[in-house]
């Protein structure tokens, strides 16, 4: 057991497999997920906050953006700091369209999905030609100038924020609920089953693997023909479709946004979740979005000490596991360690 | 397939590292880029293969101005390059690496078992090596990957970066051996090089770049034997 690692022991199972048991895996854990509301009695119980209102909000939301953000960041390596705009998008968009038309939320995520992807086009364009820090630098600023916007021109009510937002139809005999957030749950687990196999599949194809290439090497990536402007727009504007689709949702069940909402400490705390679980790995990503939502909320009752516990919890962790939970596989780690043997 | 560049600006900045430099590579031919360390070498590469934009000048390539062409889109027209150094994806396996030189063909599903066959003849080394890590590969195996991995594209023209760098000299000697082969296929081949003695041997024509200026441009054996070139890029004492 020395070498266990939860990740290969993992993706030995699903490799001995055949599509039967995979499938039957696949209903399983999708299952005993879908049961997560009713899990609050006990251990899981969250004190003051309402267990069933955290699962979605911070939790289920956490893990949606981090998946959305891990396209951007884990997959094609551009470290964006101002993910928490595409959120801000989405909500605001629910938010206007709510009370000014009669649309409902079904029919305005797709609007919030589109003006998110659009802003991600359009931030795209230009500044992913840099790279790095400055890549980096432009999108915190991406971040900041769209919250900025939104305090300061009159159709978001500046500072006040819309208010009165209404809630999601309800779809048959599922009925929305802020007392009893169930449903909402499951409609965010079903946009993060269909981020999940939306990422999966991308990955085994051409875009998959010119977002790896252009990872790991850049320049050699458009020497082999990877044309890296288009499938970095492409990274970044899925990523900011799913971040778009999480706020429209937040924004429907919160039933009022506010531009304090989508300050900086969101990208940051969604960037942490990524980094915290395992850049590049949708199940690490998918962990770290749990605990890292989740942990806040349920040691609560320590109030004061209850950031200073969260940060401790960070730093040890990325101390002993600085690849995050559950890393990706690193197999270019053998270069750090035999290095430059010619 | 003639490649030709004329009167090449490049700039980094305000510092210009490309001076007005003319060369032409003649279909079939290996062409050598010589020069000391921070001469323009591998910024001439960069901007032929599109890496770097020139400042001005044109670079023409079967007959046609491709100065202003993306460097994806130019390996569609038969310019690859092996990049200088470890240019290869270190986490991806030797196959993986080898398939992403197919990138941009891959509407071509049936040329991947041939090349690939091709590629494992002119590299056995690396047919050994298909699952492992490009990282974990010697610094010659990578050299070896790096060129057969330009080679998946199905070059007219390969421009190589340094291919001896950092190599034990029976590795140099290979790779150089491997370079003539692959020429001999009908392959036409810029090269830029610091070891000028390996390159001059290989080479039909040669350049010596200086600050980024041609200083001289001569056939290879002939620069072979200028005492000034000897003295210069060769050491006195070579032979």
């Amino acid at each position: 057991m020395k070498n266990f690692n939860l990740r290969d022991f993992g993706a030995d199972i699903w490799e001995r497999s055949n599509r039967p048991v995979r499938v039957a895996i696949v209903i399983v854990v999708i299952g005993l997920v879908a049961m997560m509301p009713y899990a609050g009695a006990g251990f899981l119980a969250t004190p003051i906050a309402a267990y069933d209102a955290v699962i979605v909000y911070p939790v289920a939301i956490f893990v949606l953006m981090s998946l959305g953000l891990n396209i951007v960041v884990g997959k094609s390596g551009m470290l964006d700091l101002g993910y928490v705009a595409f959120f801000a998008i989405g909500a605001y968009t629910m938010g206007f369209l709510g009370i000014h038309t009669s649309l409902n939320t079904w029919e305005i995520m797709p609007i919030g999905i589109g003006l998110a992807m659009l802003a991600g086009v359009m931030l795209g364009l230009p500044t992913l030609r840099l790279r790095g820090d400055y890549l980096a630098i432009v999108t915190l600023g991406f971040g900041e100038i769209i919250r900025i916007v939104a305090l300061n021109v009159s159709w978001t009510n500046g500072p006040n924020g819309i208010s009165g937002i209404p809630m999601p139809p309800d779809i048959g005999p599922l009925k929305f609920r802020l007392d009893d957030q169930k449903v909402f749950f499951w409609v965010v687990l079903a946009m993060i089953l269909m981020t999940i196999w939306m990422i999966r599949r991308l990955s085994v194809r051409r875009p998959g693997r010119a977002w790896e290439a252009i990872r790991q090497d850049e320049d050699a990536a458009e020497l082999m023909g990877v044309p890296t402007l288009k499938y970095k727009i492409w990274s970044f504007t899925l990523g900011a479709a799913v971040g778009g689709a999480a706020g429209v949702l937040y924004g429907s069940k919160n039933l009022f946004v506010a531009p304090e909402m989508f300050t900086l400490n969101v990208s940051i705390l969604i960037l942490a979740c990524v980094v915290f679980g395992g850049i590049g790995n949708i199940w690490g990503v998918i962990v770290g979005g749990v605990i890292l939502g989740y942990l806040p909320d349920r040691i609560r009752f320590i109030s004061d000490a209850r950031l200073l516990v969260f940060g401790l919890v960070l730093v040890v962790v990325m101390n002993f596991r600085p690849d995050g939970l559950l890393p990706r596989k690193k197999r270019e780690k053998a270069l750090v360690k035999k290095g430059a043997n010619s | 397939m003639r490649l030709e560049v004329k009167d090449l600006h490049v700039h980094y900045g305000k510092i210009e590292a490309i001076k007005g430099v003319s060369i032409v590579v003649n279909e079939g031919e290996i062409v050598t880029l010589i020069g000391a360390n921070g001469a323009g070498k591998t910024t001439m590469l960069k901007t032929i293969s599109g890496l770097r934009p020139a400042s001005s000048g044109q670079i023409i390539f079967n007959g046609e101005d491709i100065s202003n062409v993306p460097a994806h889109k130019r390996v569609d027209l038969g310019l690859s390059q092996a990049p200088e150094g470890r240019g290869i994806f270190p986490g991806m396996t030797v196959l993986e690496n080898l398939e992403m030189g197919k990138f941009h063909r891959h509407n071509r599903k049936n040329e991947m078992a041939e090349d690939l066959e091709k590629i494992y003849i002119l590299f056995p080394r690396l047919k050994e090596r298909t699952s492992q890590a490009g990282g974990t590969l010697s610094g010659g195996e990578q050299q070896m990957l790096a060129i057969g991995r330009a080679l998946m594209a199905r070059p007219k023209v390969l421009l190589l970066d340094e291919p001896s760098m950092g190599l034990a000299p029976q590795m140099i000697a290979n790779i150089f051996r491997i370079i003539t082969e692959i020429n001999k296929t009908g392959v036409t081949i810029l090269l830029v090089e610091q070891n000028a003695q390996q390159a001059l041997q290989r080479a039909h024509r040669a350049y010596i770049l200086e600050t980024g200026n041609v200083v001289k441009e001569a056939k290879a054996s002939d620069l072979l034997n200028d005492p000034a070139v000897r003295e210069a890029y060769l050491g006195t004492g070579a032979h």
